[in-house]
């Protein structure tokens, strides 16, 4: 049997907590440098999907593979939580509520992680700090505590400090769900540009527009199973599914 | 009131104060040492450590500091354990301190956000690394204030080595009562040296909470 | 020496005696400390400044002290003015005012955080002062601070065992006779300390049930 593996690689994921099941039988390939978006309700699993990806939400069936290396797969504990933080040191994640460290600078959010795991001298951090808050134009406010900022502010610290470990994917879980209208761009914007460089992503979101514009395909995703994925140019113009064009009817009305 | 006598008695009870301070600070050391490892074991993922933590704080807290006292001080021998009276004193206030301060310590690091935990994780932290980097740094300062409370207790609760006659404020107050019959004039002198000590560490607390504080 | 719980049924008659001592001073304790919280929150907030500061010094004192040593103070201190009450009495008062004037700190801050608005409200009735702090006021800072009061209550338990060191037959004090004639410290301090634990027990479940009762009735 040949088994040729995409970037991403997620087999019959499975999840369940007691009889509710969240994820059904899911499986989902991506390809290097493709961007994703899933959609749905909120309890539909796309955040457990995501989450599942560097095993925050650990599966309880189904394989996880990142380039060709099986994410969850079964070891003793201590042998499983090395090679965990090995693949979570190659999956950048940027969360709703961004948890940025609130007892450090954006510049110590950023350089932390790479200090600690990868051995970065400080000068090295700094330096990889100063342009990883650059490119996201944060460069600014690089000694600012997470308290002095706003929230769109914060997010984008929060991007910084997961690409400061040069991730080979970028998982964004609802990252601009939290934030007030008026910010949502600036984050926008961020992820755009990952999006130029070809950076790999899964963006579990609420904003269609911004989903229509920047993933190569999308995915809806409705009580733990995925109803329906396509081009966005397809899923949004023409969906074939009932339960998909109930859900951008619904979708469409509240954003008015 | 009966000032001379006071004035010719105050030093045994300035002595006797270095001892109340002398056993809180060792007290307050064990105290967290014995919290900090019973919170630790009751946040563990082996329900052994867990089960045994959740006993030491329900008993230790859940039965009289004195009576922990004796039966380390005094029942201590029969099963081979001998300590002098000032060594049962710390060691038995300490472990009784080190309940009080666990349940402390635990709800300083469960009230931290789990998505703090997450966020380190995901950057590949491991789960000691994360305890160490991002959740104790954030816990120990929320800590201060009601470590401060724990300790405030602990130092009145050093009066109990008195039932085990070491020398400290409250068995001279005692001795110097029953040898004097002027209850109110030692009371005065070991009562104001308690609250220069309790007021003290309480600044000290203040200070340190304001300290710490994230700007 | 090892361990040996063979002599415990003999005595332990005496031992149980003490568990009630133990439970009737904390009762006893308990409700003066709970009525004396009261006037004494009243007073460090209403009365007039040359009883109130004075009052709070002493309120400050009784909480920067230990209680071993005010316990001292009363016992012998009521003796030298002449008043010769029994160990018991002395026993519960000092600890009924120790934790009195905690739970005072706790009903201060439950009155100021009701008072305003309602002090108001009752003042416009017509009531005066003192009705509208006694019918309006003081009902409903109670109910607030029954949690943080019945905590104090399960420290006065084990804060009881201190009295026997001023000679009250309770628990503690019924061990340490039974140790005289036996030289069995460990199992009789031991048998006294499951004797608290059982007691502490026990107020914890009355307490969770207090509190699941409060939060219904909001």
């Amino acid at each position: 049997m040949t088994d040729e593996k995409s970037f991403v690689e997620i087999r019959h994921a499975q999840k369940a907590f007691g009889k509710l099941e969240v994820l059904k039988d899911i499986s989902l390939s991506v390809d290097k440098g493709q961007i994703v978006g899933i959609i749905g309700s909120s309890g539909s699993g796309k955040s457990t999907l995501l989450r599942a990806i560097n095993d925050l939400d650990p599966l309880t069936g189904g394989e996880v593979w990142l380039d060709g290396v099986e994410v969850n797969q079964k070891l003793p504990h201590r042998q499983y939580e090395k090679h965990i933080n090995q693949m979570r040191q190659q999956v950048g994640m940027v969360f709703q509520h961004f948890n940025l460290f609130p007892h450090m600078t954006a510049r110590e959010n950023v350089t932390m992680a790479p200090m600690l795991l990868k051995g970065l001298s400080k000068d090295e951090a700094n330096t990889l700090a100063e342009e990883q808050l650059d490119n996201v134009g944060m460069l600014e406010r690089i000694d600012y505590y997470p308290s002095q900022l706003s929230g769109g502010q914060k997010q984008r610290v929060a991007i910084a400090r997961a690409l400061a470990m040069k991730p080979k994917l970028m998982l964004f879980d609802e990252a601009t769900s939290a934030l007030d209208p008026e910010l949502v761009e600036e984050v926008n914007q961020v992820m755009r540009k990952l999006a130029e460089q070809h950076m790999t992503m899964i963006i579990v979101t609420h904003e269609m527009d911004f989903a229509a514009s920047v993933c190569d395909r999308v995915l809806f995703m409705d009580q733990g199973v995925v109803v329906e994925e396509g081009p966005p140019s397809m899923l949004f113009k023409n969906p074939t599914q009932p339960r998909t064009r109930e859900f951008l009817r619904k979708h469409l009305e509240n954003a008015k | 009131m009966d000032i001379e006598l006071m004035l010719k008695v105050y030093p045994f009870f300035l002595e006797a104060a270095w001892l109340t301070i002398v056993l809180s600070v060792l007290t307050a050391v064990l105290g967290l040492i014995c919290g900090t490892l019973g919170a630790f074991a009751r946040l563990s993922r082996f329900a052994i450590l867990r089960f045994i933590a959740a006993a030491y704080v329900s008993v230790f807290r859940g039965t009289p500091a004195l009576i922990q006292l004796f039966i380390l001080y005094f029942g201590g021998p029969q099963i081979g354990i001998q300590l002098d009276a000032f060594e049962a004193g710390v060691i038995g206030l300490g472990i009784n301190a080190g309940a009080y301060m666990a349940e402390t310590i635990r709800g300083g690091i469960i009230s931290i956000d789990k998505g703090q935990r997450e966020a380190a994780r995901t950057l590949g932290l491991s789960h000691w690394q994360a305890m160490y980097k991002i959740i104790l740094p954030q816990a120990a300062r929320l800590m201060v204030r009601p470590l401060g409370v724990n300790l405030n207790m602990l130092i009145k609760a050093t009066a109990l080595v008195a039932a085990i006659s070491v020398v400290e404020l409250t068995y001279t107050a005692q001795r110097y009562i029953g040898s004097t019959y002027k209850p109110f004039e030692m009371f005065l002198l070991a009562g104001v040296l308690y609250m220069i000590i309790i007021y003290v560490t309480g600044r000290g607390v203040v200070w340190l909470d304001r300290k710490v504080q994230i700007t | 020496m090892g361990l040996d719980f063979s002599m415990v049924p003999k005595y332990l008659d005496i031992i149980l005696l003490g568990c009630a001592y133990t439970i009737g001073i904390t009762v006893a304790a308990a409700i003066l400390s709970f009525f004396g919280g009261i006037v004494f929150a009243v007073i460090a907030l209403y009365a007039p400044w040359v009883i109130r500061q004075p009052f709070r010094l002493v309120a400050w004192i009784f909480m920067g002290t230990p209680l071993l040593l005010q316990l001292f103070l009363i016992y012998f201190g009521l003796v030298q003015v002449g008043i010769d009450l029994p160990a018991v009495v002395a026993g519960i008062i000092g600890l009924g005012l120790h934790f009195a004037v905690y739970n005072s700190e706790l009903i201060q801050t439950a009155i100021l955080s009701v008072d305003k608005g309602q002090m108001e409200a009752a003042r416009t009735l017509g009531l005066s002062r003192g009705e509208a702090l006694r019918k309006v006021v003081i009902p409903q800072a109670v109910r607030d601070v029954i949690p943080p009061i019945s905590n104090n209550m399960i420290a006065l338990l084990k804060d009881s065992a201190l009295v026997s060191v001023i000679g009250v037959s309770e628990l503690t004090l019924s061990a340490q006779r039974v140790i005289g004639k036996t030289y069995r410290p460990f199992e009789f301090y031991l048998l006294a300390a499951a004797f608290y634990y059982v007691i502490n027990l026990a107020m914890e479940w009355v307490q969770r049930k207090i509190e699941r009762r409060i939060s219904i009735s909001r």
